[in-house]
């Protein structure tokens, strides 16, 4: 059986930035396994700018920001086979991948991070009645089409759905001369960033519906138009307030679920409420020596983020190896609990006796919080407040927890309270 | 004047303030940056946007490419389509240069991903 | 079609036609299929509960009961001979009032009648220790241990494709527009195509009454019936272990909550009568009706877990039974609603006994009654899978990541006889595109594929038709 350090699954943004750190920590050998047939996972089909600002300080678009990562992972001398898709992974680390050169196999790792990544909500899951035509498609699917493959779904739009994919694809098909004629979001907020409602909406006069849905899909073999009402405050459709809009295209962009069929399968632990893998701060998921990094743990908004993540995951795994695998015993974990206003943090344990970095807490709110202040307590101390003018859903937020702070800290809670510091 | 608009500049999106006289900005407020202060001063006088779209290689490949500066807003289109026209021999390089002139914009077109033949 | 006369044609490639096709190939004959759509299964075929019924519902005496009973003893045999998957799950009616306990009884004495074996009436208590999910309101139910689960394409597909290796000759993108008979012959004029042919064979589905009528007035009516479906990731799919009906009403079974042979788990279908026969859309209405109606005898189903919703239409008669007949060369077999699926196997061999004892045809020696299904490289044990791909180095090349299908898989649906050329028709045969991401991932690549071999741009790969 092959035996490797480190395995790493996937590589996109997440599994090159873990694989480079951890090569930097002195982890010699690792494989990279990538299912597509080349490095750079979906930012391959971002070609729109926007990228970088944080790791880089310069704005890229998604696949110069992958050749970054690339250019990193070859001149490190990284092992990465693309083609490669990872079948199961066992609780003993032993990883079964399959490729068209190599054939099907088992690799046994001293250390595994997971970097799959997500993927689109479907339709079938957003509970849209009516017909099946064709003319459905996920905003990444669309985005996929147009920008790798080169052809153009349709030429009467409408999305559902205000992610960010979502808008950047209505900014790209309008450029490919199709007509997008509207965007409906269920929320009363967007699901994307405001500079995407500026640069891909307003400059091309492309209507935002918030508190609207589709109820109802028509057509037989090509989508003929969808019938978008308001919703109420409860989310149900008001009635007599339903308007058809023809058209041959329905794109999707409603949300992201991180793709852990294979973490769930290997024993992981995953979190109810980011669909993603329970970690403490090292991002180690419950089963010894696998991390996991990215969108495969949380859904991410910027790429950014998701480097510096699994930078830490890749340093943390690389750690983990020339420790021999143990853990220290001394561990004394706290937890970290979503309070008020907070839906999830990552991590949500603590190891405070192992503290080697400042902790990166990560977190979404539940609603729209404006002149809200984070606070981070352990029982009635507070660790940290900090003010924010305006907090979305669609935005995560982080605060960076000194580990000075932590080290003789209980139990911490994250909320959002009105006014404070 | 008073004119509002959200900063592009970065992932933030702040809410601008910007004054201004006779088209252009004379107090910008509200920004987190000097980004958001020149997008402002940009916006009000001569609006600015980079464009992003895919070029068409021979043999059908497309090839991602964006414009190296940001372009007049109102020649967005006619950037798109001195795109869309190009034809793109393999390889390219990130950088290479696809388009010199875009549709009189003076920007030239640049491929933005490795691609062999 | 020339001057070719046939001996039979079938109208309509569904499960009913194909089984017949095939059956019929068993003989020496030529049988010509023909069906509107670009391929099998296009119909009722498609959406249904996928359950191989154990044939107590049906009112004995009937060719429902009889057929179905029938169909199910078959179903082993069919499953070994055409490698499909087929899986006796058993399957459980429950009781939500103790009012309705006699009803039980009138349902397993219907069963005992039909020749149902296995049959006996359990406790809730006892049908929650077989069943942990089923909800407290249960005060009785009835175990059937042969009833079972089966994939409706994959049963299609595979009668179609064992026909159609015995000589059966399939006409797509033809739809039926007139039938007349001159003399002995009929002539069956399509879209395309006319066909002369010696027999004909209904086996139009909802339409079978509009087929009956080219050539006299039906003395029977077909209603469309629409059943909308809830279909859930596979992580959902060992919520019950055997099929759970409720006590049926005048409307149909109810709702169902079984595990597919897949291993999803369906919940459906609602029975709602409508004008159109090809409204196949999914309602609000329907969809709550189906979570609102499941809850009654299921727990906690994870509606968070929804992977796709459905509608599927079934041809009710205004007889209440299936007809099948032969009248004057012109055989109907119409009104095949529920139990169709499950009684298409014996269907199938009584109307090649009714076309027997009219043509006296030859037993075909060179019948090849076996038929291997592409390989389910995702099912093989670890040695198969890795044997398979060393042979062929595209089965190593995952293209639908969430069942696991690959490169290979896909071109093999679609270089078959009768192979795919729609993404639903890959989609049927091999189940790119059926998981829990509903193709979002495996699209692009299988439009690719299927372009490439097809010989088309990618823009102009259809979904479907």
């Amino acid at each position: 059986m092959d035996k490797h350090s480190l395995v790493i699954i996937g590589g996109g943004p997440a599994g090159m930035a873990a694989a480079v750190e951890a090569k930097k920590s002195g982890i010699d050998d690792i494989v990279i396994y990538e299912r597509d047939t080349q490095l750079g996972g979906i930012l391959n089909q971002c070609i729109h700018n926007g990228f970088g600002l944080h790791t880089f300080k310069e704005e890229l678009t998604g696949p110069e920001y992958a050749g970054r990562f690339i250019g990193q992972t070859e001149a490190l001398g990284i092992h990465y086979e693309t083609g490669s898709m990872v079948l199961s992974i066992s609780s003993d680390k032993k990883v079964t991948v399959v490729s068209r050169e190599k054939g099907l196999r088992v690799v046994e790792a001293d250390a595994v991070i997971l970097a799959m990544g997500c993927r689109e909500r479907p339709r079938g899951a957003l509970n849209i009645p009516g017909m099946r035509p064709q003319g459905i498609y996920t905003a990444g699917t669309a985005q996929k089409m147009v920008n790798c493959e080169g052809w153009v779904p349709g030429k009467e739009v409408v999305i559902l759905g205000s992610g960010d994919i979502g808008l950047i694809m209505a900014r790209r098909m309008t450029l490919e001369g199709a007509h997008v004629k509207l965007v409906a979001e269920l929320m009363p907020y967007s699901g994307g960033l405001k500079r995407n409602i500026v640069q891909c909406l307003d400059d091309y006069n492309i209507p935002l519906k918030l508190s609207h849905t589709v109820v109802d899909i028509k057509g037989k073999r090509r989508l003929e138009g969808v019938t978008i009402t308001e919703v109420g405050k409860n989310g149900a459709p008001i009635p007599g307030t339903e308007e058809y809009y023809s058209c041959d295209t329905l794109l999707l962009s409603c949300g992201l679920i991180p793709e852990n069929e294979l973490s769930s399968n290997a024993g992981i632990t995953i979190n109810n409420t980011t669909n993603g893998p329970v970690v403490d701060d090292r991002l180690e998921t419950n089963i010894d020596g696998i991390f996991a990094c990215g969108n495969v743990l949380h859904v991410h908004d910027l790429v950014d983020f998701v480097s510096e993540e699994s930078g830490r995951a890749g340093r943390n795994a690389a750690e983990y190896i020339k420790n021999g695998g143990r853990k220290e015993n001394s561990a004394k974990c706290i937890n970290v609990t979503p309070g008020n206003g907070v839906r999830y943090t990552v991590p949500s344990v603590i190891d405070t006796a192992n503290l080697t970095e400042n902790i990166h807490l990560r977190f979404r709110v539940r609603d729209v919080y404006k002149g809200c202040s984070i606070e981070v307590k352990t029982g009635s101390e507070t660790l940290l407040c900090r003010k924010k003018k305006i907090m979305v859903p669609s935005e995560m937020e982080d605060v960076i927890l000194k580990k000075e702070l932590l080290s003789a800290s209980g139990d911490i809670t994250v909320s959002i309270t009105e006014g404070g510091a | 004047m008073t004119r509002n608009m959200i900063c592009i500049g970065c992932p933030m999106g702040c809410d601008l303030t910007v004054e201004t006289e006779n088209g252009a900005a004379v107090s910008v407020s509200g920004n987190s940056c000097p980004i958001g202060k020149k997008y402002a001063e940009t916006e009000v006088s001569a609006p600015t946007r980079m464009v992003t779209s895919t070029a068409k290689a021979e043999n059908g490949t497309p090839v991602p490419v964006k414009t190296k500066v940001p372009v007049p807003k109102d020649k967005i289109f006619e950037v798109a389509a001195a795109i869309k026209a190009a034809k793109v021999t393999l390889p390219v390089s990130i950088g290479d240069i696809i388009v010199e002139d875009a549709a009189g914009t003076g920007v030239c077109i640049v491929a933005t991903k490795d691609i062999k033949a | 079609m020339d001057n070719k006369i046939f001996d039979a044609v079938v109208i309509g490639a569904g499960v009913v036609g194909c089984a017949c096709a095939r059956e019929l190939m068993r003989y020496d004959l030529s049988v010509a299929v023909v069906e509107r759509e670009s391929d099998v299964c296009e119909g009722t075929s498609k959406a249904n509960s996928a359950i191989i019924h154990a044939g107590f519902d049906a009112v004995p005496g009937t060719l429902k009961a009889r057929f179905n009973v029938q169909g199910n003893k078959m179903m082993d045999d069919i499953s070994r001979k055409l490698d499909i998957p087929f899986k006796r799950c058993g399957a459980m009616v429950v009781c939500l009032d103790e009012n309705d306990i006699p009803k039980l009884q009138t349902i397993y004495d219907r069963g005992i009648a039909n020749g149902v074996e296995g049959l006996k009436i359990i406790t809730g208590d006892e049908a929650r220790a077989l069943e942990p999910s089923l909800s407290n309101n249960i005060c009785a139910a009835l175990y059937s241990p042969t009833s079972g689960i089966v994939c409706p394409f994959e049963m299609t597909i595979a009668y179609a494709e064992n026909a159609c290796e015995n000589g059966a000759e399939f006409f797509f993108r033809n739809e039926v527009r007139s039938i007349r008979k001159d003399g002995d012959i009929y002539t069956v004029e399509t879209t395309s195509e006319t066909f002369r042919t010696k027999m004909v064979i209904n086996c139009a589905g909802v339409y079978s009454d509009d087929v009956h009528a080219m050539i006299e007035k039906p003395d029977f009516e077909i209603t469309a019936r629409k059943g909308e479906y809830l279909l859930l990731d596979k992580s959902a799919g060992g919520l019950t272990k055997a099929t759970i009906f409720q006590v049926p009403t005048k409307m149909g079974k109810g709702v169902l909550v079984s595990p597919t042979v897949h291993g999803n788990l369906i919940v459906g279908p609602t029975a709602e009568d409508i004008e159109s026969k090809e409204d196949v859309a999914t309602t609000k209405d329907g969809l709550d009706t189906i979570r609102r109606v499941a809850a009654l005898s299921v727990s906690d189903i994870p509606y968070n877990k929804v992977i796709t919703s459905f509608t599927g239409v079934r041809a009710t008669s205004s007889t209440g039974d299936f007809i099948i007949r032969n009248t004057d060369g012109f055989i109907d077999a119409a009104g095949i609603e529920s139990p169709g699926l499950s009684s298409a196997p014996a269907i199938a061999q009584y109307v090649a006994e009714l076309v027997c004892a009219e043509l006296h045809p030859q037993k075909n020696g060179g019948f090849k009654e076996e038929r291997r299904g592409i390989p389910k490289l995702a099912h093989l044990s670890f040695e198969e899978r890795k044997a398979l791909i060393d042979e062929r180095p595209d089965y190593g090349q995952i293209v639908c990541r969430c069942e696991q299908i690959s490169e290979g898989e896909i071109l093999d649906a679609i270089r078959r006889p009768l192979g795919a050329t729609t993404l639903d028709g890959v989609k049927r045969r091999v189940r790119a595109g059926m998981g829990r991401c509903q193709a979002g991932f495996c699209s692009p690549r299988v439009i690719e594929l299927l372009a490439n071999e097809l010989g088309i741009p990618q823009w102009e790969v259809k979904k479907n038709g």
